[in-house]
């Protein structure tokens, strides 16, 4: 019963979501006030008829029933509580019903909070955003619907994949996606702007705090993915270069363009087709990111089960939602007036850098990424891309972006004084390469280029943050000139997050040490000032697992510091076997310890890591998500609704 | 025959526990070298991982190649050149340079510079206004200063 | 205008692309050894470990197949019927029993038939490796001169044979 309750309300959902974009879409291009207010009601019928669908997947899991196909291939009795839950976005046709009700929610949320605007432009953005609802609903109820039954009902299910078992992985879909469908918004607040054919501010000024809470939340389920990825796939990356995750690396590094573009766009009206493209381009990675995850196009560690099928629907979705945006976009465009100038050493002329500097980078990972499918599409042979590329094309491309993010915020808007700026930050330059050098000298004893470019450029980021709070305390002599609004307290917060993130990025590259060895119990191994005990390995027994758990013991100048219990497991139900790592997590270091394969005797051989500062590069993460946070909670974005300012014309310009 | 091969790949590599093997080197600087190798070359048979990276058979075999031939005393290349001879281009995570990888490593530094003439053309059209244009009078005072001026000016 | 219709243009590019892209398998590889002559090797027979199963002596002369495959392997055990109609038909088939133990390797071939003309036996897979292989089943088709001319991966079905394979071999027979 359930699952055809779950399958009714899906229907409900999509009918709603047709209503949501035709009335208020057609209403705002025909003048007809009463189709126009149908869009909030009927936004908030269909995130209720969505959250009932999913409440009903989620109950399915709950109470076991294996009568769903979907439940039967993913779940098994065995599976713990948390991990049933988990296990409804854990696979593809759950995990898109997620997609479509975080959808759901954002709209929703819009249709709450979206006081300022016009009804008529709010009309719109909810119109564009039924639209997308239309095509993933429709996707699901076609091709992928988790409500399927299986009949007759196998007496337990498949279980859930092991890898997915596992706190990181159930709770990093849901922040993925809050940030991956949150580009819908700004993506609908430009298509609204650009049907409005003014391109005035005001979208830019309402679209900001959108796109800093999905900014922030893509920012969290990044990080979040690459901690899964460190300490679950047991061989102590975090970043791998892998189709997945540049599929959701693209959408960010536009979005980190929008979200700058955005600030100029507000603040000085300039900018405006840029943005309105940015916006296009940052919600097309996000859908083209779900194109190469589910179609199987490419080959992934992460991918889901590939369907061609499917492939097919999300591409003909991507061609009509992309395809209509630009070509909206080539008829509205030429004719907005842009009229802002500002002198080469400007705000402005910096945050374009930036923009051209993020894109370039978002293009080259596109490029890498679809490289070896174009070829193989044109005939041209096989080729993989894989990180030794994309290390040697990033690097180049990003490195001036570190520097420049150091002097932006410095630099006035219009105009501003070269000398006057250098005669500001001139001794933070000695400040950070000095800082750097002793560090690394004092820290690890020896010192690299690269490290030490690393660490001078996460010096100088950090330093420049912190400039003008240092520089506002001396002048105003007191607290009062911390008193700055939250966007100022968000971007510097950000901006020393990716510092934090460099110092991890440059440190744990260049010192982590591993080492493989044979251990017998009793026998020990040196690895980068530690000394690692084996204290032999003894059964344990898991929920729906059995696992060989090693006993360490991890020495520092005869001290303790710590003790690891990897486990090696074998997963009864889907008879997988394995490596759990296990980590002694710390700001200096982590010790990690892999248990590989048992040898002769009771030995083992086993794969030990020292990785420095490796801890940074996720800190770095929640800094920057916790920057674009506070500045989407600043103050101008709430009081000024009272005043519900700007109207926006619905006139196209002439 | 998709579903063949999907199949096998299944049968091959169970993702998730890396291959961990102890093996004996005469100096750290042939563990370098092996460890860097493996790392670069891809294997065939997994959901895109390295050598490295990966616990499935053919990647333990390839492991076991790389290794006898670093302690005969092959150079690099010419490990890498086996194993190119034998599964073609696609083992490389480093694509070679030719002519149909151009567009790969260059096209990033081809678009960084269009960038740049780009960020240079609108700078060029956003520069601020220039002062008002001249009056009649204005700009024949200017000539005449020029004039004046202009030898050795110019 | 031409400059804002330029974003579509590249996506309506890129769109076509990835629709070609849906129609190709991306785990399979090309061979490089395609055009060149078959790697050369000398391995036991399965079925008699003191016989030497000798390439450059038995993939010569005539056009023949070499299937590599494996009794642990389960697509091998979907393609064996079709082999054995192929053998029925005259096709010269070799085998390579690849990282397999004898007994498992015969005891196959009895229970369900031998398609091949010989199989070399490889335990350790090191011939597999020269030649390439990273899949079980593969399947060479090598020429007159011993050069192979393609390479199957999978198994084999009635339509791949129809399709690719037979025509090659039947070109490649009407070849001096």
């Amino acid at each position: 019963m359930t699952a055809e309750l779950g399958q009714l309300a899906l229907i409900f959902a999509l009918l709603m979501a047709a209503v949501q974009a035709f009335f208020p879409l057609a209403g705002a291009a025909l003048r007809l006030p009463a189709w126009v207010a149908v869009a909030r009601p009927a936004a908030r019928a269909q995130a209720l008829f969505l959250a009932v669908s999913f409440y009903c997947l989620v109950q399915s899991f709950v109470v076991n029933d294996f009568s769903v196909r979907y439940v039967a291939e993913h779940s098994n009795s065995a599976l713990p509580l948390f991990y049933r839950i988990a296990a409804a976005w854990g696979a593809h046709e759950g995990s898109v019903l997620l997609w479509a009700l975080i959808l759901g929610l954002w709209t929703a949320a819009v249709s709450l909070f979206n006081r300022a605007l016009s009804e008529i432009f709010t009309a719109r953005v909810l119109g564009v955003l039924g639209l997308v609802s239309v095509g993933i609903l429709a996707f699901i109820l076609f091709t992928s619907n988790p409500f399927d039954r299986l009949l007759p009902a196998p007496p337990d299910g498949n279980d859930l994949n092991p890898l997915l078992q596992d706190f990181g992985l159930a709770v990093h879909p849901p922040m993925l996606y809050m940030g991956y469908v949150g580009m819908a918004v700004p993506f609908a607040f430009a298509i609204a702007a650009l049907m409005s054919g003014t391109l005035d501010i005001a979208w830019a000024r309402w679209s900001r705090p959108w796109t800093l809470v999905a900014w922030s939340f893509l920012t969290l389920g990044i990080t979040l993915g690459s901690w899964w990825a460190y300490y679950e796939l047991g061989w102590g990356g975090w970043w791998f270069w892998d189709p997945v995750e540049n599929a959701s690396f693209m959408p960010w590094l536009m979005a980190t363009a929008l979200i700058h573009s955005l600030a100029v766009t507000e603040k000085r009206g300039a900018f405006k087709v840029w943005t309105v493209l940015l916006a296009i381009f940052a919600f097309s990675l996000s859908l083209l990111g779900m194109f190469l995850v589910r179609s199987g196009v490419l080959v992934s560690v992460h991918a889901f089960a590939n369907d061609p099928e499917r492939g097919l629907f999300i591409l003909a979705f991507l061609g009509l939602v992309i395809g209509a945006s630009l070509l909206l976009y080539a008829i509205r465009a030429p004719a907005v007036k842009d009229h802002a100038r500002f002198h080469w050493f400007s705000r402005e002329a910096l945050l374009l850098v930036n923009n051209v500097l993020l894109v370039v980078a978002a293009a080259s990972v596109l490029l890498g990424t679809l490289y070896p499918l174009v070829l193989d599409a044109l005939g041209l042979g096989k080729i993989s891309v894989g990180p030794p590329y994309f290390g040697s094309v990033f690097a180049p491309v990003t490195a001036p972006l570190f520097l420049l993010a150091g002097i932006g915020p410095l630099v006035a808007w219009r105009r501003d004084d070269p000398a006057r700026l250098w005669r500001q930050v001139r001794w933070l330059v000695p400040i950070s390469l000095t800082a750097a050098a002793v560090i690394a000298a004092l820290w690890f004893r020896v010192g690299d280029l690269v490290t030490l470019a690393f660490l001078a450029t996460a010096f100088w980021l950090g330093a420049t943050a912190l400039l003008p709070w240092w520089q506002r305390l001396r002048r105003r002599e007191g607290w009062r000139g911390l008193r700055q609004p939250a966007g100022f307290y968000g971007m510097t917060l950000a901006h020393f997050g990716l510092a934090v993130f460099l110092v991890g990025v440059g440190v744990s590259n260049h010192y982590s040490v591993e080492r493989t060895v044979r251990l017998a119990p009793g026998d020990s191994a040196e690895l980068g000032g530690y000394r690692f005990l084996f204290q032999g390995v003894r059964a344990f027994d898991g929920p729906n697992y059995g696992a060989d758990e090693g006993i360490f013991e991890v020495y520092r100048d005869g001290e303790r510091v710590a003790v690891l219990r990897p486990q090696k497991r074998f997963y009864r139900v889907q008879r997988n076997v394995m490596t759990e790592a296990a980590i002694d997590p710390g700001l200096r270091r982590d010790l990690y310890v892999a248990l590989g394969e048992p040898l002769e005797g009771d030995a083992w051989s086993v794969r030990l890591y020292v990785k420095p500062a490796v801890r940074w590069i996720w800190l770095g993460g929640l800094l920057m998500m916790a920057g674009g946070l506070l500045a989407a909670a600043d103050r101008r974005y709430r009081t000024a609704r009272a005043t519900a300012a700007v109207p926006v014309s619905v006139n196209a310009t002439a | 025959m998709k579903w063949g091969i999907a199949l096998l790949a299944l049968l091959l590599a169970l993702p998730a526990s890396a291959g961990i093997e102890v093996r004996q080197f005469p100096d750290p600087e042939l563990e370098t070298r092996y460890q860097n190798l493996i790392e670069q070359l891809r294997c065939l048979v997994c959901q895109n991982q390295s050598l490295a990276d990966s616990n499935a058979d053919l990647a333990e075999d390839l492991r076991d190649e790389v290794y006898t031939m670093l302690l005969a005393g092959k150079r690099d290349a010419e490990i890498v050149d086996f194993l190119v001879n034998r599964y073609g281009d696609f083992v490389l995570y480093k694509p070679p340079v030719k002519k149909t990888t151009w567009l790969l490593w260059f096209g990033p530094f081809a678009a960084l510079g269009l960038g740049g003439i780009l960020i240079w053309r609108i700078g060029k059209k956003r520069r601020p206004e220039p002062p008002p244009p001249l009056s009649d009078a204005e700009r024949r005072r200017l000539e005449k200063l020029l004039q004046d001026h202009g030898s050795d000016d110019s | 205008m031409l400059k804002y219709l330029l974003p579509l243009g590249l996506f309506a590019a890129l769109l076509i692309l990835l629709g070609i892209g849906l129609t190709l398998n991306p785990r399979e590889v090309p061979s490089p050894l395609v055009g060149r002559p078959a790697p050369t090797f000398t391995l036991p027979r399965l079925d008699d470990p003191e016989t030497p199963f000798d390439s450059a002596e038995q993939l010569r002369g005539r056009v023949s197949l070499f299937n590599v495959w494996a009794s642990w392997c389960v697509a091998c055990r979907q393609e064996h019927p079709f082999l054995m109609q192929l053998a029925r038909q005259g096709v010269t088939i070799y085998g390579l029993d690849y990282k397999d133990t004898r007994e498992a390797g015969l005891r196959w071939i009895e229970r369900l038939g031998n398609p091949y003309r010989a199989v070399a036996f490889d335990a350790a897979g090191k011939v597999a490796i020269d030649w390439g292989v990273y899949g079980v089943p593969e399947t060479f088709v090598i020429d007159k001169q011993g050069v192979i001319r393609y390479k199957h991966i999978g198994p084999i079905t009635p339509k791949d044979w129809e399709e690719k394979l037979g025509p090659l071999v039947d070109y490649l027979e009407k070849q001096p």
